[in-house]
């Protein structure tokens, strides 16, 4: 019990490992599979495996796996939810498109790991699972869903459709969001987990993309696609907003997530824009005051800053989880300072490179990017401030809309 | 007005100008041509005023050890927390208490009268031991190993009741804390024992000068050499929380082309203090303090001049405004919610706007990042690691943020904000001193 922000020396084998992967693996086919949207980055197939072997030898799992809470550890625990962000956030300093498309490391074996009972967790947990939340005719408004799950005999039918499904097309297996009842509101609303190969599961399109290229994003088409009802993930009773709640608890652990991808994305920009700053001329200093230095570097001054604060309020999401303490606040605090702070990291950091920044022989101008979807996917920086918002005035939803 | 305005005084303005003057003067006063207008208590009074230094006590070495005492760097810590220790949450506790029962009552009226009742700063030391924290129990204090955290936390809770008041209260800790940090023998056992009885001399680290862009790094407070082995400094200091009543000065001056720390006894020959009320920390009591040749002995420069002391003490006072900035930031926060729930606009709260809500959300946000940030400042810096880059950072987001957090709450009260009813106008005049200050505070 001692007031410590340093992450504990037991990670830094695991960080290392992700930052040779970024570096030796992901840069250098970065812009590669920027240019080739929609190919399958092969590299990636060897990678995994070996990010499964270090999970079975490891203490702990990395990345998406990691976020299952475990009961019981006395003490201060820094555990798998922050070993998981730290890592994520590393390799996110590589290519966040390459770690979105990593096998097994989808946000749909976050909400596996985050809701599962223990023997769906065991069956499912060697799968490549995406998610699929979003509608035609919803994003934020998740408890809008339409695609209903009648149950018949030993199988749920689903019908409807999802886009923006992240590593929709490569995965293994889609964690879908149905309504059991539509009448009954947010309660109704389960997650099922639908294997590939499943008759009426359609992969109908992949979409053209402002970033995250190497990551494809599908639109799937159930029609009566049967799934066997085991696949139902938590408890199939419609309980008055507990289970609404049971599948939200999913973005406790996604967000912080979500938010070390930003934060790995800004870093990538703000090492490199550092290095750039230098060779002309301009190295910031930490002690003198900004306005005394450089306009560049006192910008630069600004935006580490920024990103300081997305970054231990990341690290405090991810340790609250790890201690079980509810850190919905957090979480999303995180997400909301995270995903603006990259978005205008990376972008300012193309201004200040000028035409060097712009163009395609740097990767800054592909950071610009693909940061702009870490501040809209699992949940928008207003659905964050909204959350916040309610969280500390104490509102309800039907109050502050 | 297109670009810089550069206009210049035309017949018209000629004629504005002499009407001006006329007004201001006294005959109609005498004609009774004005209604009277109540006087600004401290720009009337004070304003003005020019003094030496305050009466000063005597400060001699009693007990002189063979070797400085300092505190050690705390454990190193492994683990990531924030669990604070059973030890801080109890300082932090009666700090907290002592800010809502003693400081927040009197903060208003402390800012009109641009001075914090003896009552007040009294009781920060006899109840609080607000300079105990940081002096090691060889020499009188509390502490054991380094606490920078411990400093921080009581710094963010007296700000929570009133900054202004924190600083007057934690003005003398400032220099007891550099006196244990970087004092040599001699120096410790001369000034120390005054600060760990019950009459703590009201006291002050020096560094702003009065000039835009200002830089502690390039001082033009400057300390000569003289021929006796002491020092000759002259210059200038602004916002000096306790100017007038302070009996002893820890003074920043560029020696040799380095900055380095003086200590600066009020009664010493050419200390002249100047009334420097500003916008905000008006209960700190703020005062110019001129040194005009004044002769130091040998023995007043601390850490032999070593830069990367003054260094380390320029960060560590950030350190201490971020943490006051979190306190003032986090009463921002606590008053603007209720506000927001209760007051009614178009039929419902305001807070069930997004416009509104929002606003407050963004305030938890950035006050939750800064905090952090300025928490592993500390962190470190008790650790013994480096902290340059986390207190830079603290700072630079308590200067930006800070001030939205202030500007915010003053406007999501509108025109209550405004107004001295609610405390919200001193808090966003008291927050913009963040981004300002250098010293003064000193965790």
């Amino acid at each position: 019990m001692t007031i410590n922000l340093e992450t504990p020396k037991k990670f830094d084998m695991l960080i290392n490992q992700a930052h040779q992967v970024s570096t030796e693996i992901f840069r250098p086919i970065s812009r590669k599979y920027d240019r080739a949207e929609h190919e399958y980055p092969k590299e990636l197939d060897m990678l995994a495996s070996l990010i499964d072997g270090m999970n079975a030898s490891g203490e702990t799992n990395t990345g998406a796996r990691g976020v299952r809470r475990k009961s019981g550890a006395q003490g201060n625990q820094n555990g798998s939810n922050m070993s998981g962000v730290l890592s994520i956030m590393e390799a996110c300093w590589g290519d966040v498109a390459l770690v979105l498309s990593m096998p097994r490391q989808g946000l749909g074996n976050a909400a596996i790991a985050s809701v599962a009972n223990d023997e769906q967790h065991e069956r499912f947990d060697k799968l490549w699972a995406a998610m699929a939340i979003t509608e035609p005719s919803f994003g934020s408004d998740s408890a809008a869903v339409s695609t209903t799950a009648v149950l018949d005999g030993d199988h749920y039918v689903l019908n409807g459709e999802k886009i923006f499904v992240t590593a929709g097309g490569r995965c293994d297996a889609v964690v879908v969001w149905a309504t059991l009842d539509k009448s009954k509101g947010r309660a109704a609303i389960k997650s099922f987990v639908v294997e590939k190969g499943t008759p009426g599961m359609v992969v109908e399109r992949l979409e053209h993309k402002l970033g995250i290229r190497a990551s494809d994003t599908a639109t799937i088409r159930f029609t009566d696609c049967r799934v066997p009802k085991e696949n139902l993930l938590g408890s199939p009773d419609i309980e008055a907003e507990q289970g609404f709640a049971g599948v939200m608890q999913t973005f406790d652990n996604t967000r912080p997530l979500v938010a070390a991808m930003a934060i790995g994305c800004a870093r990538a920009a703000l090492d490199e824009i550092e290095d750039r700053l230098k060779e002309a001329g301009v190295e910031p200093d930490y002690d003198r005051p900004a306005y005394t230095q450089h306009a560049a570097a006192a910008a630069y001054l600004q935006m580490e800053a920024d990103w300081e604060a997305a970054y231990l309020l990341m690290l405090e999401a991810t340790w609250m989880a790890d201690n079980n303490q509810p850190n919905s606040l957090q979480a999303s605090m995180a997400k909301a300072k995270a995903g603006r702070v990259a978005v205008d990291i990376t972008l300012r950091c193309v201004e200040l490179a000028g035409s060097l920044g712009y163009g395609e022989n740097s990767l800054l101008e592909k950071w610009a990017r693909d940061s702009k979807i870490l501040d809209i996917f699992e949940g928008t920086q207003q659905i964050q401030q909204l959350i916040v918002a309610r969280r500390l005035l104490n509102k309800s939803s039907a109050e502050l809309k | 007005m297109s670009g810089r305005n550069r206009r210049g005084r035309d017949a018209m303005g000629v004629g504005l100008a002499a009407i001006n003057r006329l007004a201001g003067a006294a005959v109609i006063d005498r004609l009774k041509l004005r209604k009277p207008i109540e006087r600004a208590v401290f720009e009337g009074s004070k304003a003005g005023f020019r003094s030496v230094g305050a009466a000063n006590r005597t400060f001699a070495a009693v007990q002189k050890r063979n070797r400085p005492e300092r505190p050690g760097p705390a454990p190193g810590r492994d683990l990531f927390d924030l669990t604070p220790t059973d030890e801080q949450k109890m300082i932090v506790e009666a700090t907290r208490e002592f800010a809502a029962e003693q400081l927040r009552p009197v903060a208003g009226q402390a800012d009109t009268d641009c001075t914090a009742p003896d009552t007040v700063l009294k009781r920060s030391v006899t109840e609080l031991g607000v300079t105990l924290v940081g002096i090691p129990e060889t020499l009188g204090g509390l502490g054991a190993e380094r606490s920078t955290t411990t400093g921080a936390l009581v710094a963010e809770a007296l700000a929570h009741g009133d900054m202004g008041l924190a600083v007057a209260c934690l003005a003398p800790a400032a220099v007891s804390n550099a006196l244990v940090l970087w004092g040599d023998e001699t120096q410790q056992a001369t000034y120390l024992p005054a600060f760990t009885g019950d009459d703590v001399p009201a006291a002050a680290l020096a560094v702003v000068e009065p000039r835009p862009l200002f830089d502690p790094f390039e001082l033009r407070t400057t300390a000569t050499r003289t021929p006796g082995g002491g020092f000759r400094i002259s210059g200038t200091k602004s916002l000096v929380p306790r100017a007038a009543t302070a009996e002893l000065f820890v003074v920043a001056a560029q020696l040799e082309g380095r900055p380095a720390l003086f200590i600066v006894e009020s009664g010493s020959k050419g200390v002249l203090v100047e009334a420097d009320p500003g916008m905000g920390l008006r209960a700190a009591a703020t005062g110019r303090l001129i040194l005009q040749d004044v002769d130091l002995p040998a023995g007043a420069l601390l850490a032999k001049g070593d830069d990367s002391a003054y260094a380390d003490c320029i960060r560590l006072s950030r350190i201490g405004w971020a943490a006051l900035v979190c306190g003032t930031g986090r009463a921002v926060l606590d008053y603007v919610i209720p506000y927001v729930n209760e007051r009614q606009a178009f039929g419902e709260p305001i807070s069930h706007r997004q416009a509104v809500a929002f606003a407050v959300a963004n305030i938890g946000i950035e006050l939750e990042g800064a905090r952090l940030t300025m928490l592993r400042a500390a962190s470190r810096a008790e650790q013994g690691k480096s902290f340059a880059r986390e207190a830079a950072l603290a700072r630079r987001l308590t200067a930006e943020y800070g001030m939205q957090i202030g500007s915010n709450g003053v406007q999501l009260l509108g025109g209550h904000g405004y107004v001295k009813e609610h405390p919200v106008e001193r808090w966003y005049r008291d927050l913009r001193a963040a981004a300002i200050m250098e010293g003064v505070v000193l965790v």
